[in-house]
């Protein structure tokens, strides 16, 4: 890779996004092994900077450092010296000192990751910064459309729901032009983000009209967290029209997939038998992800310095 | 000025330096110039190819519980080569698979990263078989390291043997190999380059002089 630091999916080539892809195939093959792991990044130290809760993406990220044997240092803002009022400048600082290889940062504000990689010397991946970027949840999420359509080129893709606030949205649409899908973001108009007509993607207010012509559709959290204000009258409204439920699956062509970053709201953006059944790949993109991490890990900190 | 030598296999070479007159310099294959010196031709390789079949069926009783794991590049076809040439002397249907070494490299952190290729086991696994490593030239013995590290997380093999077409010596580690196409004296100066047909579209082994493969002119030894 050409690059040194993963900070946003629009930084990645075609080239590299499917160098990223090709690994990640050769990976996944690795945890069907008795052993699963690989002495790659021997003495390398991965510190996992999370200030922001996180289940997935973490413990993803520690699982794949560790099968690559790095040393994990797992840091949450909770229970350190950030409660105390330490600054994210003089904590990357402390992680400098420590000798990172890499630092994995997920970051309430939007271009953290930026910052701190003008601070550190190693690496830095973004694993989500507020609502900006989360540029591995669309690597793995591109690697599950190829491990079931065997491509991406032509794919099309609806993103449904919480746009405005969603890092995996963005990440996605910026990768999955790349690799040459189609994509339609489907959102109410109070869920959209200014300037959306400026991204590489379609936007439609009506999911009924987009689901029969798409090969996947990828369902979006509602990010109560970050709500501020009203932005639809009540859940049960959001979830009559922009919920995927069993009556909406079936409008969907029969090869099409149904994706979610989780966690997921059952009941909101999608109803449980939907995230439950054959069609959705949403446990199937969790194993997913500690390949492309591998992947990604060892393509930044496996060569040269 | 050609020093004649005696090959293990017993066959009688001509060589010179890769800077010696005959060098057949500015040929071309596959629209890129190729230099240096050609030490085994294509019906040459094929004969060198049926004697290591010959040794290996010899060696191991009739090839029983034997894999064969092609190192790639170039070992991968020469795997395939050596299973195709067993099956039609004695009849026997030798299991092949592929071992990338990429991710047990010792030198990982003299370049960018290397991309990984393909590790392909066959289906009934490797424990308790003989394994024989496939590779196209045997030189520092790095390579077959990280390979044996390699196994030892896939399996537990009986016994692992090694077959490599060239061994142009310059060993770093205390390894050698079971079965050896040809032992080519060189110098650090030179590069034994082997082209197959399923990759280069020609069989042959060359004597270049040193370059390094990517260019940087860091090493890829």
């Amino acid at each position: 890779m050409k690059i040194k630091h993963l900070l946003s999916a629009a930084d990645l080539s075609r080239e590299d996004a499917l160098a990223v892809l090709d690994t990640a195939t050769e990976m996944a093959a690795m945890a069907g092994r008795e052993v699963k792991k690989l002495p790659t990044l021997r003495g390398r130290t991965v510190v996992n900077l999370f200030y922001e809760d996180s289940t997935r993406t973490r413990i993803s990220f520690e699982a794949a450092a560790k099968r690559l044997s790095a040393d994990v240092i797992n840091f949450s803002a909770k229970g350190s010296s950030v409660s105390k009022g330490e600054s994210l400048k003089d904590t990357a600082l402390t992680l400098q000192a420590m000798g990172a290889d890499a630092v994995v940062v997920r970051h309430p504000a939007a271009g953290a990751p930026h910052r701190l990689a003008g601070w550190v010397n190693g690496s830095v991946l973004n694993a989500g910064d507020g609502t900006h970027e989360h540029p591995t949840q669309a690597l793995l999420d591109a690697y599950t459309m190829r491990s079931r359509y065997g491509r991406i080129e032509g794919l099309k893709v609806a993103i449904v729901g919480d746009v405005l606030h969603s890092r995996v949205a963005r990440s996605n649409v910026y990768l999955l032009n790349t690799l040459g899908a189609h994509v339609t973001l489907v959102a109410p108009p109070t869920l959209l983000p200014v300037g959306v007509e400026a991204w590489p993607a379609d936007v439609s207010y009506d999911l009924d009209a987009v689901l029969p012509g798409v090969d996947v559709v990828m369902m979006l959290r509602v990010q109560r967290e970050r709500m501020t204000d009203s932005f639809f009258p009540s859940e049960r409204e959001y979830s009559r029209r922009y919920g995927l439920d069993l009556d909406r699956l079936r409008g969907l062509p029969s090869h099409a997939i149904v994706m979610h970053p989780g966690p997921m709201n059952r009941g909101v953006e999608i109803s449980p038998e939907v995230a439950d059944s054959t069609r959705s790949t949403i446990v199937e993109q969790v194993a997913n992800g500690v390949s492309v991490r591998m992947a990604v890990l060892y393509l930044l900190l496996g060569g040269a310095p | 000025m050609a020093r004649p030598q005696v090959d293990h296999g017993g066959v009688r070479v001509e060589r010179q330096p890769a800077d010696g007159g005959k060098a057949d310099e500015g040929r071309v294959v596959e629209g890129k110039t190729v230099e240096g010196k050609v030490i085994i031709d294509g019906p040459n390789l094929a004969r060198i190819v049926d004697r290591m079949a010959h040794q290996i069926l010899e060696k191991t009783s009739g090839a029983r519980d034997t894999v064969l794991l092609g190192i790639p590049t170039r070992g991968v076809p020469l795997a395939r080569r050596l299973a195709d040439r067993i099956r039609a002397f004695e009849k026997v249907s030798v299991p092949l698979g592929t071992l990338d070494i990429t991710l047990y490299r010792d030198d990982l952190r003299l370049r960018g990263a290397r991309a990984v290729g393909r590790t392909d086991l066959p289906t009934a696994g490797i424990d308790g078989t003989r394994v024989i490593l496939v590779d196209d030239v045997l030189f520092s013995g790095r390579t077959i390291r990280a390979a044996l590290n390699a196994i030892a997380d896939l399996g537990r093999p009986r016994q692992v043997q090694l077959a490599v077409l060239v061994d142009r010596g310059h060993r770093e580690l205390p390894i050698r190999a079971d079965y050896v196409g040809k032992n080519l004296p060189t110098a650090l100066s030179e590069n034994v380059r082997v082209r197959l047909v399923e990759i280069d579209g020609i069989d042959e082994v060359r004597i270049e002089a040193w370059r390094s493969l990517d260019g940087t002119g860091k090493g890829d030894r």
